[in-house]
């Protein structure tokens, strides 16, 4: 355990290093954005020393890890807000949709998988392959805008682009971030009802595409199975085909996965920036992207951080499942 | 196997489906914009110079003069200063303040708060603060400079400068008046409560800032006790939204009441729907070509003359741009004083090859870099054609905004292609910039001057006739003086003016007196009101 804590600190601090130097060499000017177009010189430089920048690079991540150890995280050029605050904003928003987007991932992607791997070449088989190739040659920003075009547009059966309509905006006092968990904690019915009608077409957007991704692996893992010995044992012994997909083969794929899913979760909270820009999302994939095109670098080593963390954590999270999971490593 | 989760999974998706159908209508004391805010860094009228973050103090401050939202042909007219007074030798300006006038937090407006807030912005020296310290006014001097006792506030100025050039400099977000008590109150070490500004706010406005959230939405609250009567609007919402078409979208559903950054294809698509209109407002900013001189084609004076030729002013201006600009080639906007709207420059690629092989310059290759936003690369690539065409080779780069801006301000943009906006409301703001560079040479560091940027060396005359236009006591004589300026402008200089931006605002029908602030100002929000 210890050695994987050690890999973990090595593996952040890495992370940090080269978003760090990517950051200095990237042909941005951040103090342009801090003093703006019309700066003069004097006022130009007065915000350059400021800023630190006049120091030798090594000084600087120096000063900057020494910050980030206090848990200092400096402030925000492009929001002149402190970076723990605004991530403390945002991160909640990237989350509360991300897991959404998961779970229905997972809900529809797992026995979708299952089943089309069960029925190989079957009606299942084909809608799951035909899906899965949708889900990945689509680009999310079209879709997303048709899903908004068509749904909210035109049916209006969802909430539009932001995370709620306007009434109910800051009316919920905030505790998790997560605004359907707070609304339900403050026992504001409608509030979680307008917070899910505009969650639910940008989490259902990414929900396919982690379905496409996870139905795709447990299909694979699931024929992989079916074609095992003991599954043919199994058969033989007369049990029935539900209980050999079921008990048998899916609980072997258990394990790997909850890596994929694990996986798929990670790259939801860091890739959705599209989805987020089309849907006025406030979240962290805006924040960063944003962030970086200002040149704003406490911003995106801040950003940098939390998805790093995130990452780490969910592998974290899948070895220690995998050790209670498997009973090979008891 | 007929059992398998597919009967449950069918019934999440339908769930999915029947979520709850989005709100229609927005309240009728609350106005809803959306709009791209992603801009604001800084609410403290004395650091803030992004459009979106002057938006805010426009309606959270007020200042000594002010425009009237519902006359803005009128100008400036007084604000929390009744009225004034220039003295005989023309050095002074003293301004009776109005009485009974209260912050929102319940302090009365004194003389010394406006006195203390233009000393407070010229000693935090913020990007605007040049707005103040052109009339001579310094860190060290200001207190002497400007002085003020119970009722009245006096501006003492290094030189004569025209009245109309002060008070418009006064209409400025960075003249904005700030409640000194609370402010103070809030201050950090040396900051002047500027750590503080920005994210609050300390004014005496229409309007009371009841939150930011940076990217997201700004909130306001009518103030009840506005001196000048309570806005009508209890509420303004501003939500950021970047996409247009999700502004559109909005729109039409009648989620928002304003959609401020819609394109020009979104525009022409929701102007025939129904219950929604669009307003077309001429703003400041203009779109222009700068052709930097240290090219040595581009410092041809035939190039020059021919490169005025090769734009395509109304195919342009009518295909991609379509109602986000208009022609115009003179530096100053519609809407300011002495702002000439002659159009001297047809597109005449013929006259333009035949001035570029006299000049011997045919088959030359120019590099630029063009920011990567379309409107821009759009243009580019219509130069580009027309300059084939007359047998130059233009090659387009395109960067990011930062990346260009970066470049340019290092003199290193060969053909420029962007927009200067006003930085107040008075001529001076893009005569200064545009006609006036007292040294060309690379160590003056004068980043600020669009004329230095392009190496643009202007004639000693040009830049003698822009500083006495400041100086000029009579209004006429002094529009007429620019005029003249512009003239000569559009005569030699080698940037070269091409379009003026319009706003074209969507409105739900029942909103009325939308006013985006014109050529001259920001958006204003409390003479709006919702009819049924």
């Amino acid at each position: 355990m210890g050695g994987t804590l050690l890999s973990l600190v090595l593996t952040m601090l890495g992370l940090l290093l080269i978003t760090f130097i990517i950051g200095r060499v990237m042909p941005i000017d951040p103090v342009l954005k801090v003093v703006g177009d019309r700066a003069s010189q004097a006022q130009y430089d007065a915000a350059y020393q400021a800023m630190g920048l006049d120091r030798p690079l090594y000084v600087q991540f120096a000063r900057y890890l020494g910050d980030v150890l206090t848990g200092d995280f400096g402030r925000s050029i492009s929001t002149g807000q402190l970076v723990v605050d605004d991530i403390k904003r945002v991160f909640p928003a990237t989350f509360e949709l991300a897991t959404l987007g998961t779970l229905i991932g997972v809900l529809i992607g797992v026995p979708l998988g299952v089943i089309a791997a069960a029925r190989r070449g079957g009606i299942i088989d084909q809608v799951a392959r035909v899906v899965a190739l949708v889900g990945y040659s689509m680009p999310i920003f079209w879709l997303g805008l048709m899903g908004l075009l068509v749904f909210y547009g035109i049916l209006g059966w969802v909430g539009g682009p932001g995370r709620q309509g306007i009434i109910y905006d800051g009316m919920v006092p905030t505790v998790t971030g997560l605004i359907l968990v707070d609304s339900l904690i403050a026992g504001d019915w409608g509030a979680f009802q307008d917070a899910f009608s505009h969650i639910i077409l940008p989490a259902s957007l990414l929900g396919y595409f982690s379905l496409a991704y996870i139905s795709r692996m447990t299909r694979s893992f699931m024929l992989e199975q079916l074609s095992a010995e003991y599954i043919t044992t199994a058969r033989v012994k007369g049990l029935s085909e539900r209980a050999v997909i079921w008990r048998h083969a899916f609980r072997n794929i258990r394990i790997p996965l909850i890596t994929v899913i694990a996986l798929s979760f990670g790259s939801l909270l860091e890739g959705s920036v599209l989805t987020e820009i089309i849907f006025s999302w406030p979240g962290l994939g805006q924040y960063i992207t944003k962030a970086l095109l200002s040149g704003d670098m406490n911003a995106v080593l801040g950003g940098t951080v939390v998805v790093g963390t995130c990452f780490v954590a969910l592998n974290l999270f899948s070895d220690i499942l995998y050790r209670v999971l498997d009973p090979r490593s008891k | 196997m007929k059992h398998l989760l597919t009967p449950r999974a069918i019934l999440l998706a339908s769930a999915l489906a029947i979520a709850p159908a989005a709100w229609a209508e927005t309240p009728a004391d609350t106005l809803v914009v959306a709009a791209a805010i992603d801009d604001i860094i800084s609410l403290d009228p004395a650091q803030s110079f992004e459009f979106s973050g002057n938006d805010v103090n426009q309606n959270t401050y007020d200042r000594l003069v002010d425009f009237d939202p519902l006359d803005m042909e009128a100008g400036f007219k007084p604000s929390l200063a009744e009225s004034w007074e220039v003295s005989e030798d023309g050095l002074s300006i003293t301004f009776k303040m109005r009485e009974g006038v209260t912050f929102h937090s319940g302090n009365p407006v004194r003389a010394e708060d406006a006195a203390w807030s233009l000393h407070r912005a010229v000693k935090l020296d913020k990007t605007p603060a040049f707005i103040l310290t052109q009339f001579g006014f310094t860190a060290d001097n200001v207190e002497e400079k400007i002085t003020f006792d119970d009722t009245t506030l006096t501006l003492h100025m290094d030189k004569p400068y025209a009245p109309t050039f002060v008070l418009n400099c006064l209409t400025a977000n960075i003249a904005s008046v700030v409640d000194k008590e609370t402010v103070m109150a809030n201050a950090e070490g040396e900051d002047l409560g500027n750590t503080w500004l920005n994210t609050n706010e300390a004014g005496s406005g229409p309007f009371v800032l009841a939150g930011w959230r940076p990217n997201e939405a700004v909130q306001f609250t009518a103030y009840e006790d506005y001196y000048q009567g309570a806005p009508a609007m209890k509420r303004v919402v501003v939500r950021n939204v970047a996409e247009s078409s999700a502004q559109r979208l909005l729109l039409e559903q009648g989620d928002i009441d304003a959609a401020r950054n819609l394109s020009p294809t979104d525009v022409e698509s929701i102007g025939a729907v129904e219950g929604v209109k669009i307003q077309d407002e001429p703003r400041g900013r203009i779109l222009y070509m700068g052709l930097n001189q240290k090219d040595p084609v581009l410092s041809n004076p035939q190039v020059i003359e021919a490169m005025k030729h090769l734009v395509d002013y109304d195919g342009i201006a009518n295909s991609f741009l379509k109602g986000t600009f208009v022609p115009h080639q003179s530096i100053l906007p519609k809407g300011y004083l002495g702002a000439l709207e002659d159009l001297p420059w047809t597109y005449d690629v013929a006259k333009a090859k035949a001035l570029i092989d006299e000049a011997g310059m045919s088959g030359k290759t120019i590099t630029t870099k063009v920011r990567d936003l379309r409107e821009y690369v759009d243009v580019a690539q219509a130069l580009q054609a027309s300059m084939a065409e007359a047998g130059l080779t233009l090659e387009i780069q395109q960067m990011t905004g930062a990346q260009v801006l970066d470049a340019y301000r290092a003199r290193d943009v060969p053909i420029f292609l962007g927009e200067w906006g006003p930085d107040y409301s008075d001529p001076n703001t893009n005569a200064a910039t545009f006609a006036y560079n007292p040294d060309n040479s690379d160590e003056a560091q004068a980043t600020g001057l669009l004329a230095w940027r392009n190496a643009y060396a202007v004639p000693e005359a040009m830049n003698e006739a822009t500083v006495a236009a400041t100086l000029e006591q009579d209004g006429d004589k002094r529009a007429q003086m620019y005029l003249d300026i512009q003239k000569q402008y559009q005569a030699e200089a080698p940037i070269v003016p091409l379009f003026q931006r319009v706003e074209n605002t969507g409105l739900r029908e029942n909103v009325q007196n939308w006013n985006s602030g014109g050529s001259v100002t920001s958006v204003m929000y409390r003479q709006v009101t919702k009819g049924e």
